[in-house]
């Protein structure tokens, strides 16, 4: 095994492992994102082998009020992108319902004139609980369309329209989108939107008040000081269903893409690994202190003091970690 | 053996007819009983079907079929879906298909049930989840 016996500071020399899915095996992709979304443990295995492959993809997140065209402009998109020689992954996430888990995954209907193309890859996901706009797998999925080879990545969010900034994590390009009619240029504000967006897309540009909505936001963002570093998100109006503005788009896309491709880009790329990295580092942390805790002498002690009032929550927090790290040590 | 989780189900309508009303209701009850439908609306070409199916994992395939095209249409998935690789996915066949022996002739090629146009909804549900397992 090519276990590196170099120092830490010395580049790594990164092993690329052969696999099928590498190679173009469409099916063992699916089905290793069916297992990853299952939560299969032995799919983790297989993605910790593949990992190395990934990092070459440009991520867009594509997000915004529900009915706001997302799908449309997705497949606006991927038709722009194939033009130009780009291979391109699509996730495309829906709510699951919140009795009884199901889903109808719909997104994928407005972009069926692509799915005979081989260049282009549509994945629906249905939430499962998940909140923030995205589904726990969604960034497995990415990474695995990113060792299918994929060039661009597009990821349109559940389209809740509040608090979907997650996808911020997993995207380079952050695409928000806008629509007349709906007065939620102010919501945007609240939810966060405006400082996620790289780029803000007013669509559905054939209604009334869609240049109400290029102004409003140009006036939020000349008021907004934006954190340093960060460029101010540009404004493009599209048509989604005439493919109206696509090409301007694009250019907008490729020009965030080229400015984010410095050290800063490089940084913020890093920043979001090791976000994940302790995303999962909480998560795995959790599970393992509720499977030593839960049916313990100490879990039925500290509970019980719990229910008597004795003992705020707070405190009885403190108090079983007290217990679960003196059983590790 | 039961590899999933969830149980996801492609439904989508081949061919010219343009009515999708109740492959809506379908999608509707089988998301009601925890499956993840993709949907992928009318007038898909063979072609589409088959390779949507690939990409999205599905257990089972639904098509529904009102214009008579059953006897070329569901053969040209079944022969597709063994080309990709993807022979282990069911598919089942609804709408409007009368004939008991097109019926039977479709089961004898591959198809893993089709129903008749009178059987109830809960009926077609619930044979697609035991096809999924
Ligand atoms: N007038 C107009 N309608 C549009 C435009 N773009 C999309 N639509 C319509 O808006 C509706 C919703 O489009 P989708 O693309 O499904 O929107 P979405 O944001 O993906 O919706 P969810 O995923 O359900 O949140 C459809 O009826 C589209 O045809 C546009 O540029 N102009
Ligand atoms: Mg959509």
């Amino acid at each position: 095994m090519a276990d590196n016996a170099q120092g830490p500071d010395r580049p790594v020399e990164r092993v690329m492992p052969d696999h099928a899915i590498a190679r173009g095996d469409i099916g063992a992709a699916a089905r290793l994102m069916s297992d990853l979304d299952d939560e299969v443990p032995a799919a983790r295995a297989q993605l910790r082998q593949l990992f190395p492959l990934t990092g070459r993809a440009h991520v867009i997140g594509v997000t915004g009020a529900p009915g706001s065209g997302k799908s449309t402009l997705v497949d606006q998109l991927v038709g722009a992108f194939r033009q130009r020689g780009d291979t391109v992954g699509v996730v495309a996430i829906d709510p699951s319902s919140p009795f009884g888990g199901g889903a109808i995954l719909g997104d994928r209907l407005r972009m069926q004139r692509h799915s005979v193309d081989e260049g282009v890859f549509v994945r629906s996901l249905a939430s499962r609980g998940y909140l923030g706009g995205l589904s726990r797998s969604t960034g497995d999925i990415i990474d695995v369309m990113d060792v299918m080879g994929k060039t661009v990545i597009i990821v349109e969010t559940v389209g809740v329209g509040q608090d979907e900034i997650d996808i911020m994590r997993f995207a380079d390009t952050v695409l928000v989108v806008q629509v007349p009619g709906l007065g939620d240029d102010v919501q945007a504000i609240k939810a966060g939107l405006l400082e996620i967006a790289s780029i803000f897309v007013v669509n559905k540009s054939d209604l009334d008040g869609a240049d109400q909505v290029v102004r409003d936001l140009e006036s939020m963002l000349s008021t907004k000081t934006l954190r340093p570093g960060i460029a101010t998100p540009g404004i493009v109006k599209v048509q989604a269903t005439r493919g109206r503005g696509i090409a301007e788009l694009v250019e907008a896309v490729d020009r965030h893409r080229s400015d984010s491709h410095g050290s800063d880009g490089m940084q913020t790329r890093h920043r979001r690994l090791e976000h994940r990295f302790y995303e999962c580092l909480r998560e795995a942390l959790f599970a393992e202190a509720c499977r030593r805790f839960k049916g313990s002498a100490a879990a039925e002690r500290i509970l019980a003091e719990l229910r008597d009032r004795r003992i705020d929550p707070s405190s009885a927090a403190t108090a079983a970690i007290e217990q679960i790290v003196g059983w590790a040590s | 053996m039961k590899r999933r989780r969830v149980v996801r189900v492609l439904l989508g309508k081949p061919g010219l007819d343009g009515h999708d009303r109740g492959i809506k209701i379908l999608a509707q009850a089988l998301k009601d009983v925890g499956v993840e439908v993709i949907y992928t609306g009318l007038h898909q070409s063979v072609a589409q079907i088959a390779l949507t199916a690939v990409q999205e994992d599905v257990d089972v395939i639904g098509v529904s079929i009102l214009s008579g095209a059953h006897m070329t249409l569901v053969p040209e998935l079944l022969g597709q879906l063994n080309a990709l690789g993807a022979g282990d996915k069911k598919v089942v066949v609804g709408g409007f298909i009368p004939d008991r022996d097109d019926r039977a002739q479709l089961e004898a090629v591959g198809a893993a049930k089709v129903f008749d146009q009178d059987v109830p909804i809960t009926e077609t549900v619930s044979t697609i989840i035991s096809l999924a397992d």
